[in-house]
Parts: C-alpha cells; structure tokens; sequence
C-alpha cells in the first residue's frame, strides 16, 4: 500500500498539521483512543476500581525516585549502608526521595492486595479476562522480586539477613539446592557480590520486566474491556453508535475521577512519608538501622510485611503439620475422584502426584523445610489459577449467595492475621494458629471449584446498577 | 450460616488472641525533648565530650549542629579538641582493632543509634534513657561495669563521674515457670558513690543527650514535619477541587 501523508489545509493550526505528520506515521491518535479517549469504561465503578491507576501512580513514583537515590547511593557492601545516611543527610531533598521510594514499597502492596481483592469480589479474572490477570499475577511476581532485591540494598540487619534467609531457602531443593542458593548468591555467605547483583535486578532486570508486563495488562484489559460490580459484560448492550448504552469514555470521565483519587491517595502517602515514614517498624524496620553484620544473626529475623502471610506458611510446616497435610492430600485426591468428571488418565495422573508428595513427606523422605519452601511457593501461585478454580455461575459477589461473601471476609483474615503472625517471633500458639490458617487458605482455593458453584445465585439484571450522581 | 457468622467473629479476634507478652528489663520514658533547642544543644556537648572519645557518629558533621542553634564559633570554641574542621564528620580517634583488644568489642556506630534501638517495648529514646541509667558496678566484669538492661555489655559506665557508682540489689523469689526453683530478681539500684550530679539532674542531663542522640539519627526530622503540615494541608484542598471537578463532569452521565 502506498503511503498517504494527511492532508490538512493550508490554514490548520500548526499543532494539529504536527499531530497529522506523525499519525501518517505512528498511531499515535489511534492509541489514544483506543487505550483511553474512545476506551468505553463501566459507568458503574466504584471506590474498589481507583486502585489500577493508583498502582500506576506508584510504579511512576518508585521510578523516578528510584532513578535519582541511584545517583547517589552505592553498591558497595563497605560503603552501601553510609550511603543511604549521605542521602537522608547530604543531598539536598534526599530524605524525601528516600521515604518517597521506601513508603511507595509498601504503598505498592497495599494497593496491589486492594486491586487484587477486587477482582476476588467481581470476578474480573473470568472469561475473557483471564490474560488480564495472568499478566497482573506476573506483575504481583516481578512486584515482589523487586521489592525482595531492593530491601537488601540498605544493607541493614534485616536487609542482610532477610535475603541470607530467603536464598537459603533455594538450599532446600534436593540435589541442586546448595548450588542453587550458592549461584544465587555469588558467594557462600550474602556478601558484596550479592549485593552487587541484586542491584543490577532491581535497577535494570526487573523494571524492565515489569514496564513490558503492565503494558500487556493494560493492553489486554482494553482489548476485552473491564469488567464492574456487576460483572455485567456492557459490550452486550449497546447504542446506536455502537457505543456500550452503560460505559463512559475513559476520558474525560475516568480521567478527572481518578485525578480525583489520587489526590486522595496522596493526602495519606504524604501523610506516612512526612510524620510516620517508618509506619511503626513496619514499613522501615527498626532493625535495618544497625550496619549489616555477617557475624551477629539477629534473634528474630522477619521480612518486610508484605511477604509475612506467604512467610506464615512456610513456618507453619513443621514435620508435625506433614501430617495433616497427607490427610488433606489424600482427602483431596478422594474428592477429584468422586466429585469431578475429568478423564480417568487425568484422574490417575493426580493420584499419581498425590501419592509421591505423600510418600515425598514421609520421615525418611523429604524433610519438612523442603515442604515448606514447597507451600510458601504454591500459596502464591496457586493465585494464577483463580481463573479456572472459580466456578460460580455469575462472576460478581453481588449476585451470589450471601455466605459466598463470608467466606471471602473469612480469607481476608486469615490472609491478614497470617501477615501478622510474620512479623512475630515464631511461639507455639502462633505455629498453631498459621497451621490453622495455612489450612483455611489452600481451602480456600483448592475447594473453590465446589464452593464457589453451591448455593442459590440471584439473577443477574441486563443493565448495570448506576445512580446518577 | 450461623457457623459462619461465629468463625468470622472468632477469626476477627486472632490479632488479639496472639498478641505475644515480652519479658526484659521494663522501659522508662524519655522525656520528649526534641524540639527544646537548650536541651539538645547540652545534648551536643555530652554527646561530644563522653561518648565521641571511643564511638563515632561517622554519618554526622559538626556543621549540622547549626540546625539546633549553634554557630560555626560556637562549634569550633566548644566542641572540637583535637584540630577537626566544623565540616568535618564525627570520627573517633580509637579504631576498631584497639577497641576489640581493649573491651572486647567495637563501639558501634552512633549516627543513628535511636534509631536502631526502637523496638514495640519502646522508643528508641527510651532504650537509650534507661540504658545509660541501668549501669551498676559488678566485680565480675572486665571493665568492672555491668548493665540491667544490657547484660554483660562491653561498655564500661562512660558517665560514671556524673551519676556516681550504684549497686544492683536482687531478691530471691520463686521461679514463676519451675516451681521449687529459686532465681535472682532486681529490686533496685543503690547509690555507693556519689556523682557530681544529683539523681534528678543526672536523670536530666541523660534525657538532654538522648533527646540529642534521637535528633542526630535524623537531623531532617523538624524540616520533614513542617513542611508535611504545608503539604497535607495543600493536597487537601487539591483533593476538594478535583472532587468537585469530578463531580461537574459526571452530573451529565445519566
């Protein structure tokens, strides 16, 4: 095809014979409207559909601020710990781009567990947005990380021994695992070389990761359209101009309404970065402020609290709680056989699996701590299967049985009170209460191709719930 | 349904039901003093003329002391002994390697001390305020100094000379966990010696030099409160027009 340059008159203004100049060779109009302008959104969102562009917010913050505590911090295990003091001391505005970047950390979770608790609630992952979520898993991933690379460059305490816990864990896998965590690590103990590489992963390997990973969800998520509290597909009505008779142009509407939200969003992230950067321990642990020391293990070692429920888990696996585990195994093997009409092949392939993990978590086979590596893994990626684990008929809360909606508020516990029991020394009471937890959390998922299709659903209307404002 | 309901009730509990007691030397309060400018500036002076002589404060130039009132004179005149500049960081002459063969053990690091010693029993004033309260003579020890806080520190009782020497008094008592065994509880400090300072001044000036210890781990901390308030109150006011703003947009969608 021959190439057409657009013709404006003579007497267009000059932006827009720009505008046209590079359309003839760029999309550029075309992917504005398409990602956002002519991007027909839900009329319906409410305050749990803020938090998709608020996470965007936060990447941009973390970028930038990241970009400019690289100019003066260094990676260097004898100099890295006097350098963040340079920056909170020296550099001009340094401790506000450092309390930025740290407090955005864990703002970043915040908002992702929020984002992700919404696509709980209105079924977002469901057909046909289950790319949307798979890449916005593969983002939670490199999210974390990111954050578990970072965390160590403070090179504090907790920095050092957070990382030497979390590689060791690499130890765990037979055969390779001592050479695994060895190659990790670079060396026998964290040490500058460590340093050194977790810092090029968090400066350059994983941004990069993540800035590809968003542009596929943002790109999916427009191709299929987003989904709203009613989990009503909107592009099944639609108006005369083909337009979805319940969607909005992303902009103006959604434009000034998430303006609108990230101002807000900003009144409490400057509120934690002006009067409480270190959010009690929490977000800056008290721990980290004491130079990294390779010789003095400190008596509690916790990682940051974005990764303590997943943490709980793997510390409620104790060679007593194997135990419970190969019933909960056998039990469920018993379950697929009984209750699910897959192929036999699929269904002699799962008892197959079950009975080696059994046999694998017998006292002569392989020890708890492999286990428990094997638990803190899954319970993070059994989320990308949620997909195909929900089988309710409809996809929002709103339209399904009452105790569906409990059982969600039950998780949100048990994922919260698991987080908290992360952050405290292990005691017996705790071990107890996290196995406890553990159970209720695989239950959840694993269980969730049965629960989430019993009970009476209520009909689902054509048009979404909207009161005019 | 109703089972339901009681799990999500005993659930919401958790956080309380795991709340984990802690034992150790109980914490006293330190005194806020961190924005009395007096305090911390005699804060200053302490900091320089005890503890300076064996640990550091290697992220802090004695310049910064001008953000607690002091001038270039002042710091020069009062402060410095051994020909540093006022832009100079806080070093100390006694190396690592001297203090592992004298006391066994390199003095940290001060920059950020208050910092490091925070914990949920407290602050880390608080530590500091009852640590440097807590010492008491006990033969055993190399340097003759031993800590109720700290046990068995390396750190001799650096201002002994102010607060004197005191004793530690222990009761036997019943072993609350082993019953039939006996253990050694503190009663109470018992002054031997005393110091050039009475208890009530001593307590003073020790609440002047942690109020300055706590400044110290953050010399930014009185910028970053300030100006938070101006920033808060602006993205407040930001956040009403863009709320009103939103709101002439969407009156139009039906």
């Amino acid at each position: 095809m021959a190439f057409i340059e657009k013709k404006l008159p003579a007497d267009a203004p000059v932006i827009e014979k720009a505008l046209g100049w590079v359309d003839s060779r760029f999309p550029l109009t075309k992917l504005w409207n398409d990602q956002w302008g002519q991007y027909y959104a839900p009329k319906n969102f409410n305050f749990w559909y803020i938090f998709g562009s608020l996470a965007m917010l936060v990447l941009v913050i973390q970028i930038v601020t990241g970009i400019f505590l690289v100019m003066h911090y260094k990676p260097d295990a004898s100099l890295a710990f006097a350098s963040v003091e340079y920056i909170m001391r020296e550099v001009p505005w340094g401790w506000l781009v450092r309390y930025m970047h740290s407090t955005g950390a864990s703002a970043f979770f915040i908002i992702i567990y929020l984002h992700m608790a919404r696509a709980l609630m209105y079924g977002s992952y469901r057909k046909p947005r289950e790319l949307v979520w798979l890449f916005g898993f593969a983002i939670f991933l490199c999210l974390m990380a990111e954050a578990f690379f970072g965390y160590l460059l403070p090179w504090g305490q907790m920095s050092y021994w957070g990382a030497q816990v979390i590689v060791n864990l690499f130890g765990a896998i037979p055969f390779i695992g001592p050479d695994l965590s060895l190659w990790i690590r670079g060396d026998y103990v964290v040490s500058d070389a460590t340093l050194n590489r977790f810092f090029s992963f968090h400066v350059i390997a994983i941004p990069l990761v993540l800035l590809g990973l968003v542009m596929a969800h943002l790109i999916a998520l427009h191709e299929v359209g987003s989904n709203n509290p009613d989990g009503i597909e909107i592009k099944d009505t639609l108006d005369a101009n083909g337009h979805p008779v319940d969607g909005v142009p992303s902009h103006p509407y959604y434009t000034f309404h998430d303006i609108f939200g990230v101002t807000v969003f900003l009144v409490i992230f400057s509120a934690v970065v002006f009067f409480a950067p270190e959010m009690g321990g929490y977000f800056l642990e008290y721990n980290n402020f004491v130079p990294a020391d390779s010789l003095k293990t400190p008596l509690h070692i916790a990682p940051t609290w974005y990764f303590t429920p997943f943490y709980s888990i793997l510390r409620a696996t104790t060679s007593e709680f194997l135990r419970v585990l190969m019933v909960g195994i056998a039990a469920y093997v018993g379950l697929i056989y009984l209750k699910t009409k897959l192929p036999s092949i699929v269904k002699i392939a799962i008892a197959g699996i079950g009975l080696l993990i059994i046999l694998g978590m017998q006292p002569w086979g392989l020890d708890a701590k492999f286990w428990g590596v094997v638990l803190f893994g899954s319970s993070v990626m059994i989320l990308a299967g949620l997909p195909w684990l929900d089988r309710s008929p409809v996809k929002s809360i709103r339209y399904r049985p009452m105790w569906h909606s409990y059982v969600l508020i039950v998780f949100a516990i048990v994922f919260v009170t698991l987080g908290y029991l992360g952050t405290q020394p292990p005691s017996p009471t705790h071990e107890r209460i996290s196995q406890v937890g553990t159970v209720i959390y695989y239950g959840f998922f694993l269980l969730m191709p049965w629960w989430s299709a019993m009970g009476t659903f209520k009909p689902v209307p054509k048009r979404v719930t909207f009161k005019p404002h | 349904m109703k089972f339901l309901t009681k799990i999500v009730a005993t659930l919401a509990l958790l956080p309380a039901l795991v709340f984990a007691g802690e034992e150790g030397f109980p914490l006293d309060h330190a005194p806020d003093r961190s924005t009395d400018l007096a305090a911390l500036q005699n804060g200053a002076k302490v900091f320089v003329n005890y503890c300076l002589n064996c640990h550091s404060a290697s992220s802090m130039r004695y310049s910064r002391l001008k953000d607690i009132g002091l001038t270039d004179d002042q710091i020069r005149s009062n402060l410095l002994f051994a020909g540093e500049k006022v832009g100079d960081l806080m070093t100390t002459p006694l190396t690592k390697a001297d203090a592992k063969v004298w006391f066994g053990a390199a003095p940290p690091d001060l920059s950020v001390i208050a910092r490091a010693k925070s914990s949920e029993a407290g602050s880390g004033t608080d530590w500091l305020y009852t640590y440097l309260r807590s010492f008491y003579k006990d033969d055993t020890r190399p340097t003759g100094w031993n800590n109720m806080l700290f046990p068995s520190v390396a750190m001799p009782h650096a201002l002994w000379e102010l607060q004197g020497v005191q004793t530690a008094k222990f009761v036997e008592k019943e072993d609350e966990h082993e019953p039939g065994k006996k253990v050694q509880v503190f009663s109470k400090f018992e002054t031997v010696t005393p110091g050039k300072l009475t208890p009530a001044q001593y307590d003073s000036e020790v609440a002047d030099l942690v109020a300055y210890l706590q400044w110290m781990g953050e010399p930014a901390q009185g910028t970053r409160k300030q100006l938070g308030v101006w920033v808060v109150l602006w993205l407040i006011m930001l956040s009403f027009l863009a709320w009103r703003l939103n709101a002439s947009y969407w009156k139009e969608v039906k």
